[in-house]
């Protein structure tokens, strides 16, 4: 196979065609596994003399949520800087199709977390270094989008639009690294520095899965917006005529 | 059954969280199969509109697709 036909358009519009589905499959059942696992496997409370109440269940979406919110972001800035580089037109539009995916998903981790923090920390939102950093990301993504449809030329919408994204990009390790409190004996703090080898297997399982079916979903989304943007920016294509033809049809 | 929608007192939370994230990520699968085919007729509408114009002038392509963005 070679990688380098498929940074065509023409090339890349079936082949996203094809994965949709596939992605689409693998993201139903990793996130019903997970859901199964953390709802019918997992037992209600965890832990012993200090256990975790049932609540800690959101778990299995805000952490998925939030990892997504981070690594699509990253995506979004690979794809613009790659287009900024190489000038290349299906970069900028691989990058504008990931934005709203990625947005949906800083929404959902800062929408669980805090359907979390009320029962767990007795507060909804708190200034903490990580909610904060977390509310500027998705203030980022949505400053992608607007800025990309405040500006009318295409190729003009899609540099300015890159190069806010890679300036946004120093928010995702700050997002990583905000942990105020590196000793939870010594102070209290919202978020705790956690390593995946010290958490509970039967949460571990059910949020891997979910993370992965997270991802799947995001590709099959991503894919699909991606083969909209493809066929509107290459209506005058010979290409892309016979298809827009032959979907018609269908 | 009850044990399972009450959470243990806390199904309004556990509840709220999953119901947003596959509400919206279900409202996004919609949004994205209506704008496909929106896209797919506008772009339909297009060529057809353009097609007679095309084969009456010899003049080769048609006039990019104005005010369309995407």
């Amino acid at each position: 196979m070679n990688w380098f036909k498929l940074a065509s358009p023409a090339a890349f519009y079936p082949f996203a065609g094809r994965l949709i589905p596939r992605f689409g499959l693998a993201a139903l059942v990793l996130v019903l596994i997970g859901f199964d696992w953390g709802f019918f496997l997992t037992s209600d409370q965890l832990g012993g003399s200090n256990p975790q109440k049932e609540y800690y269940r959101i778990i299995f979406v805000h952490v998925p949520a939030a990892w997504m919110s981070m690594w699509l972001y990253l995506v979004l800035a690979a794809w613009s800087a790659i287009g900024l580089v190489f000038n290349t037109r299906l970069s900028f539009m691989m990058a504008k199709a990931v934005a709203p995916t990625g947005a949906i998903f800083t929404f959902l981790a800062l929408w669980t977390g805090a359907l979390w923090g009320r029962p767990s920390w007795g507060t909804y939102w708190d200034w903490d270094p990580r909610l904060t950093s977390e509310l500027l990301l998705f203030f980022l993504y949505i400053g992608y989008i607007a800025l990309h449809s405040a500006i009318d030329d295409t190729r003009r919408a899609d540099r300015a639009a890159a190069l806010l994204a890679i300036v946004g990009l120093v928010m995702v390790p700050v997002i990583f690294l905000s942990i105020n409190c590196p000793d939870p004996t010594q102070c209290a703090s919202l978020h705790q520095r956690s390593d995946p080898g010290s958490i509970h297997l039967s949460i571990l399982i059910p949020m891997l899965s979910m993370t992965l079916g997270f991802w799947a979903y995001s590709f099959a989304a991503v894919f699909a917006r991606l083969r909209t943007i493809i066929l509107t920016r290459e209506a005058d294509s010979a290409w892309a005529r016979e298809v827009i033809a032959q979907e018609a049809r269908t | 059954m009850m044990a399972f929608f009450s959470q243990g007192g806390y199904g309004g939370y556990v509840w709220g969280a999953f119901g947003m994230t596959f509400g919206l990520l279900l409202i996004e699968i919609l949004q994205l199969r209506a704008s496909q085919r929106k896209t797919l007729t506008r772009l339909s509408r297009l060529l057809r509109l353009r097609a007679p114009r095309q084969t009456a002038s010899s003049a080769g392509r048609a006039q990019g697709t104005a005010g369309t963005k995407s």
